[in-house]
């Protein structure tokens, strides 16, 4: 068994612990070809992305008709938000639940683009309805109206949730 | 099971001590760019980059750029774009994409912060050379933020060079550095050692292996130091010295088994058998599928021959051997497992992927064995790498194929919108064309009506705004003064003057009342004009909404199919890149659990062995014993 005593391997690992354990029909050479043309694809993909999403706004929402909403949490919130509803002239156009990692991004800053749609010229009610949960675990529940007016450029709303209430920024 | 975690964490070190979280600005001008700061925060590369490239091509397509919102934070968001594509592992666009700012007229810290990135990207893609060059080239100010990580990537790229020496100076400078507590100090150990400092480069390993902390991964590198410090000094044979070091090692850390292993080693090599059996006891009860818990079976009854404990030692190799022939059949059934598919089936289950922790998740997955065997080959960067080009490929595939539906159902639309107005337009532009002749013809009037009343203004001409009764009156005199000059050739003068009296009464009332009149004129003109400017709104309104209609359906035709075919192409091409990836990952995943089971067969020979010669030096124990009775 003496074997084992000496045979035993004593690496001492400098950088890494963990090397690359992959059969020699792969070589790194391959690895790196097969990662750039990953590369390359991601690339062309995010291409075609950038021209489906110009295609998308000319077609379903061209700026005389469009209206985005977005929602941003003013710092130091204190609740914790569950849920958004948008209701535009009466009608429900958005309702989104939060999960934890949408609320961390928003927390540290990120802006939820929870609706884009199209509406006429004119003025327009929106009906903004919060729940959520207070510091205290009891229900929380917020509710505010805005009057938005739309003209021929693309209209954008912002919402801003603070412990204070909603409060709505026209850009 | 997570404390598997931690040595994924010590692996990507580099990049983690670095990639710190681009903060969003302090008052957010763009709301695009929150959008997406929004998608980065949660992970969502390609949503990120695609959203923050878009804002950045509308941003340099604007007339003015200083006018548009992303000009408050264009400098954040160029950084940002290549940060986002280098977190997309992108990084030769990425690369490409930092570059530009470096060549760009900026401030210097916003300079050499681009260059810290470009640099990282370099030493990440193992171009060290490369890395080297970048950073050589800050020069001045280093924003505060990325100060001590640009020290660090500093000290990296030397080592990686080999000028161990001027990276251990650097590492030596900030070991007290918050965020890098260990790390610095660990680093510094090592890059002494490399450069044949072998005291110095053992005191650091040793600070680094005593260091206070109740952060895990600070715990992790402290058990680290300990362990290659340990190893080192028993590869030296100082025995001792190397079992009171790995015995600091934390017997719950990411690190444990192989330190109770060498643990065990140390005590063995001093002929203490009954300290050996201490650890490798503790080591040889946890899960089989460790090679230190694998060796430590093989160990245990080791040092129980040692003793002369022959028959508990033979008990132990058949337990051994018992767990070898389960592993390896486990090994067996995941390499089925893999040449069937099942592999890459449940690397792509999306219920997992809503959970953290899905790489825990996915040992446990019945149908799929050889993924129990997963964390131990993540653990591999070639692995890691090609595990996140698959799902990256695997997320690509979705996506271009829900976009090949929504460009179907655009052309859909789009023909649905032309039959609709092709039918409808030719009525509303007849009658438009109508209307339009019609405002043409009273907007030629108005102008009229306005010269004359301008002109009126210094030449007064009363005739002219004579009401409709005096008009009728006019009239009516002039037909009676016709038929009396007719009827009645020599009438007396009485009817004439009657005539002409009544003519200077209307002539009279229009010379008084002519002021009045030529204000009251203004005042209907003014009236008229707010009419024709709300004419002249809804006129343009329905030249935009007539427009919109044609837009609506026109020109699209040429794009839709041209992105079909670029959709198409591309799905082509991620089809199969994705089978290549696959096909790298279960040779990876093969290759490795064959060496494993290699390595078992091995042990299970060496166990066999091993028994056979317990239960012969058993026998002839109890033979001799026998004999002395």
């Amino acid at each position: 068994m003496s074997y084992r005593l000496t045979g035993i391997v004593v690496t001492v690992s400098v950088l890494c612990f963990f090397s690359a354990a992959y059969g020699g029909d792969i070589t790194k050479e391959e690895l790196k070809g097969q990662d750039e043309q990953v590369q390359d694809i991601k690339s062309d993909v995010l291409a075609i992305s950038a021209e489906l999403a110009k295609l998308e706004e000319k077609l379903l929402y061209p700026s005389s008709t469009e209206v985005s909403v977005f929602v941003s949490l003013a710092e130091g919130l204190t609740f914790r938000l569950d849920s958004v509803e948008l209701q535009m002239d009466g009608n429900i156009v958005a309702r989104h639940v939060y999960s934890f990692k949408e609320l961390e991004a928003m927390r540290k800053g990120g802006v939820q683009r929870i609706y884009t749609g199209n509406i006429r010229s004119g003025d327009h009610d929106l009906l903004v309805s919060v729940m959520g949960k207070a510091k205290g675990g009891s229900d929380l529940r917020k509710a505010e109206s805005f009057k938005i007016s739309k003209d021929v450029a693309p209209r954008i709303v912002e919402l801003s949730l603070s412990d204070q209430g909603i409060t709505e920024r026209s850009r | 099971m997570k404390r598997l975690f931690v040595p994924l964490i010590l692996v990507l070190l580099s990049a983690s001590l670095s990639l710190a979280e681009a903060p969003a600005p302090k008052d957010l001008k763009d709301l695009y760019f929150g959008e997406a700061l929004y998608h980065a925060y949660q992970g969502e590369w390609f949503d990120a980059v695609s959203r923050l490239d878009t804002e950045l091509a509308l941003h340099y397509g604007v007339d003015e750029p200083a006018r548009d919102t992303l000009h408050y934070h264009v400098n954040q968001a160029e950084f940002d774009v290549g940060d986002f594509e280098l977190y997309y592992r992108m990084h030769r666009k990425a690369g490409r994409a930092i570059k530009a700012v470096i060549e760009g007229n900026v401030p210097e810290p916003v300079r050499n912060e681009a260059i810290f990135r470009l640099a990282r990207i370099y030493f990440q893609k193992g171009q060290p050379k490369e890395a080297q060059e970048a950073v050589d080239r800050i020069k001045g100010a280093v924003p505060e933020k990325i100060r001590n990580d640009l020290a660090f990537l500093k000290a990296e790229i030397l080592m990686a060079n080999g000028r161990f020496a001027e990276s251990a100076r650097i590492f030596s400078d900030i070991q007290d550095a918050p965020g890098l507590l260990g790390f610095s100090t660990y680093n510094l150990g090592i890059a002494l050692t490399r450069d044949g400092k072998e005291t110095e480069g053992r005191s650091s390993l040793e600070r680094a292996g005593q260091i206070k902390s109740v952060d895990n991964v600070t715990l992790a590198i402290k058990d680290k130091s300990n362990l290659v410090l340990g190893e080192k000094l028993l590869s030296e044979k100082k025995f001792a010295a190397a079992k009171d070091v790995l015995d600091r090692v934390r017997l719950a850390g990411p690190f444990s088994n192989r330190a109770l292993l060498s643990s065990g080693w140390a005590d063995a090599s001093l002929d203490n058998y009954q300290s050996a059996l201490v650890p490798w006891t503790i080591l040889a009860g946890r899960a089989a599928t460790d090679p230190s818990v694998e060796e430590a079976m093989l160990a245990v009854p080791y040092a129980y021959i040692k003793l002369g404990i022959y028959s508990k030692a033979a008990l132990l190799y058949a337990q051994a051997l018992e767990a070898y022939g389960r592993e390896i059949e486990k090994l067996s059934a995941s390499i089925t497992s893999i040449n069937e598919g099942k592999f890459l089936q449940a690397l792509l289950r999306e219920e997992l992927k809503q959970d953290p922790d899905w790489v825990v998740k996915l040992r446990g997955l019945p149908e799929a064995p050889e993924t129990f065997y997963l964390l131990d080959l993540l653990a591999s960067h070639d692995f890691q790498e090609s595990l996140k080009n698959y799902l990256d490929l695997a997320e690509l595939r979705v996506k271009l194929s829900a976009w090949s539906g929504d460009l179907v159902a655009f052309k859909d639309l789009t023909q649905k919108r032309r039959a609709y107005y092709e039918q409808l337009l030719p009525v509303v532009d007849r009658e438009f064309r109508r209307l339009d002749t019609l405002m043409r013809l009273r907007l030629s009037q108005r102008d009229s009506i306005e010269k004359r009343l301008h002109a009126m203004l210094t030449a007064p001409r009363p005739e002219q705004l004579e009401t409709a009764d005096e008009r009728v009156t006019i009239e009516r005199l002039n037909q009676l003064e016709r038929k009396l000059a007719a009827a009645v050739p020599d009438a007396s003068g009485a009817a004439w003057a009657r005539i002409a009296l009544l003519r200077g009464v209307l002539s009279w009332n229009m010379y008084t009342d002519y002021d009045h009149r030529v204000t009251l004129a203004f005042r209907h003109l003014h009236e008229l004009n707010s009419e024709i400017d709300r004419m002249k709104g809804e006129y343009a309104a329905f030249v935009r909404t007539r427009q919109a209609a044609t837009q609506s359906y026109e020109g699209y035709d040429d794009v839709i199919r041209t992105l079909s075919e670029r959709t198409a192409a591309a799905r082509k091409n991620v089809d199969k890149l994705m089978s290549r990836q696959g096909k790298i990952l279960e040779t990876m995943a093969v290759t490795e659990l064959t060496r494993r089971r290699e390595r078992l067969e091995k042990f299970q020979v060496d166990a066999r062995f091993a028994m056979a010669d317990s239960y012969d030096r058993a026998r002839r124990a109890q033979d001799k014993k026998r004999a002395e009775q």
